[in-house]
């Protein structure tokens, strides 16, 4: 097992496994997110609530929960960067951050679209929405900080620290905005959040949407840092013979 | 004392040397030269401490100095490019935090350094009021308040003058006699009466490539 | 003298050298302030409502300002390398420097604020708990202030980073600091924020050196 995780380390190895396996994840992914897709909606029944207004959520509620979780996951490369030197985890890191900023911003609109039929507005003070507009700006800091260093290397470990520093500050920030809206109860406590039972012809969509939607981010985020690995890796001899090969996909 | 193998610095995907091996030994003086931008600078804030950005192993009396830090910067005086004194202290002030942030209990030797130093009477004007070669005369003067056996100097002369010069390069000397070591950059031609050992960051990277 | 306190009496001395480091960011806290009931209107009992929030956010905004002063000098003039070179225990030096820092820039606007509280009609009965806040909360925002700054030290036009990288890291502070108002005015008890506060403050104390000597190590190399 350590063995693995060692070789996860080599940039030779991580782009020739995954080119491996991409087109089975490309495959499953697609099925997934289709299937999830279009029973959610098109084919299940109508809130008694929110009327046909909801099925937004199967995009919303997945990518909403992703934006906390893929922080977590950029903080754990960055550390193992920050603490082992372990340069592939910087490159997938680096990937991480505009894909982590694309899935909030995806979140938010979504919700903004929900809100519309909803409440009648696009925004509001929510504890889930401030909470998911504080994660957009702390992604934004990330990338923000990265690129503002010239020396890559002290970027790379700067944005490191930054995850570090925010993974930590991450659960005080949405408990402090989930306390903030309790007290600050405004004339109507709608929460994107409301759960009732729903019965399963509901949710089940929302499975294959969930694992769809995680499966087209983790794909993308493979991609990114294929790219990345390219390019630091640009004066190596099996990156040349990739681009001699004229095979410069899988 | 410093023993260096094998050094490799990467900056920025810029090899700046590779394959630098050397040991530096009590009473020596070590003189490193190479053209703009060959990475003096770089190997001496290596050698510091400063810089982690190299494959390699550099050890103090047989320690890893990433693993043994205390006692490498309890051992270690470093003075860079900027003189590292706050301008709007005295220098008298700027002596006693050194003095302090290395422990030392020195500050009936405040005077005399910065005496020895030809800075009689500027002890208690604030620093923006000397001149650069003054404020870089402070700097040095803390070199005789630490008790650091291991110098590691950057382009020490700059902004001195002739006799300057002569008094640093006597000082110098006279720290090697004593059982210290010294390791610096420097364009000009030293003239101390004691053998200079060289490494040549030009020449080793003309070895390489 | 110990390393703390020769830290300290560095610092407050090249505070007090340098007193337009003191007295912009109070300015600054004085000013802004006064732009709010120029922008909303005088309508004491609607600022009275929002007083509490006003005062918290240029406080905040303020105290992130006040950071330049903190690590820049020292690098520019190459003592920050001398300090990490040093071969004092790190860790206290850098709270020694936060503490100084904190003396000169988040006190003096903690002290300030009754003053600007009461010119927003803020009332009486908040006064204290808005003071408890900002007690306890400003140097919780000096030492996040002070990893932003660490972070930012050695880039030329750092500028406006500081506050998109600190600004989302004050949000806990900023709920619970002007929640603790809301909660006195509603008539609840205060305590149980406070240690809230407290206790982020304690956090604070302990991780936030870390985090700085790790980024200072990096704005340096």
């Amino acid at each position: 097992m350590w063995q693995w995780l060692f070789k996860l380390g080599s940039p030779k190895w991580f782009y020739t496994m995954s080119g491996q396996f991409i087109p089975w994840l490309t495959g499953i992914t697609v099925i997934l997110l289709g299937v999830g897709l279009v029973w959610g909606l098109a084919f299940t029944p109508p809130d008694y609530q929110m009327g046909e207004n909801y099925r937004i959520a199967y995009i919303h509620v997945p990518t909403a929960i992703m934006c906390y979780w893929w922080y977590g996951m950029m903080a754990c490369f960055s550390g193992a960067y920050l603490i082992w030197r372990i340069k592939m985890a910087d490159m997938a890191a680096k990937a991480c951050v505009p894909i982590g900023f694309t899935i909030t911003a995806v979140a938010l609109f979504t919700g903004s679209v929900w809100g519309i039929p909803t409440w009648g507005t696009w925004w509001i003070w929510d504890a889930r929405l401030t909470s998911t507009l504080v994660m957009l700006f702390l992604f934004a800091g990330v990338m923000v900080l990265r690129s503002a260093f010239d020396s890559v290397d002290a970027g790379a470990k700067a944005a490191a620290v930054l995850s570090l520093v925010g993974v930590v500050n991450i659960p005080i920030v949405v408990y402090s905005v989930e306390w903030w809206n309790t007290l600050h109860q405004g004339a109507s406590n709608l929460s994107l959040s409301d759960t009732q039972a729903n019965p399963p012809e509901v949710w089940l969509p929302a499975f294959f949407t969930g694992f769809g939607i995680f499966g087209f981010f983790m794909l993308a985020l493979i991609l990114r840092t294929r790219n990345e690995i390219l390019q630091r890796e640009r004066r190596a001899d099996w990156v040349k013979d990739i681009f001699r090969s004229g095979k410069g996909e899988f | 004392m410093l023993s260096v193998k094998d050094l490799l610095c990467e900056r920025d995907e810029r090899v700046l040397f590779q394959n630098l091996s050397f040991s530096v030994v009590a009473g020596e003086i070590w003189q490193v030269e190479g053209s703009n931008g060959s990475g003096k600078t770089s190997l001496l804030r290596i050698l510091c401490g400063l810089n982690d950005e190299f494959d390699g192993r550099i050890e103090w009396y047989g320690q890893d100095i990433r693993k043994a830090r205390q006692d490498f910067n309890q051992s270690l005086f470093y003075l860079g490019h900027t003189p590292a004194i706050n301008k709007t202290l005295t220098p008298k002030e700027n002596l006693s935090w050194f003095c302090a942030s290395r422990g030392l209990q020195k500050q009936a030797e405040i005077k005399g350094a910065l005496n020895s130093f030809n800075l009689y009477g500027y002890d208690d004007m604030p620093c923006y009021q000397l001149s650069a070669g003054q404020q870089r005369r402070v700097s040095l003067a803390r070199m005789k308040l630490s008790d650091a056996p291991l110098w590691i100097v950057d382009e020490p002369f700059t902004a001195l003058d002739k006799q300057g010069v002569n008094e640093l390069e006597i000082f110098f000397a006279e720290h090697a006699a004593h059982g210290g070591a010294v390791i610096l950059t420097t364009h000009h031609r030293l003239e101390i009466g004691h053998a200079v050992k060289r490494i040549n960051l030009d020449k080793l990277a003309g070895l390489a490539g | 003298m110990t390393i703390i306190a020769a830290t300290v009496r560095r610092e407050l001395l090249i505070a007090f050298r340098s007193p337009g480091d003191i007295i912009n960011p109070l300015m600054f806290f004085i000013i802004a302030v006064t732009l709010f009931p120029l922008g909303v209107g005088a309508d004491t009992e609607f600022l009275s409502r929002i007083a509490s929030g006003i005062i918290w956010v240029t406080a905040l905004l303020a105290v992130m300002l006040s950071m330049d002063s903190l690590f820049r000098a020292d690098y520019e003039d190459g003592s920050l390398e001398q300090l990490l070179l040093s071969p004092q225990p790190l860790y206290f030096i850098i709270l020694a420097k936060l503490g100084s820092h904190w003396l000169v820039s988040g006190l003096p606007i903690v002290i300030l604020a009754p003053v600007l509280a009461s010119m927003l009609a803020l009332p009486s009965e908040a006064m204290l708990p808005l003071l408890a806040g900002l007690l306890i909360g400003t140097p919780i925002l000096t030492m996040i202030g002070a990893v932003g700054m660490a972070l930012t030290v050695g880039l030329s036009r750092s500028g406006l980073l500081l506050a998109v990288l600190v600004l989302p890291l004050y949000v806990p502070v900023l709920v619970f600091g002007t929640g603790t108002v809301s909660m006195a005015l509603g008539g609840l008890g205060i305590s149980g924020l406070l240690a809230l506060l407290g206790a982020m403050l304690v956090m604070a104390i302990c991780l936030a050196p870390l985090a700085i000597l790790a980024a200072l190590r990096i704005s340096v190399s």
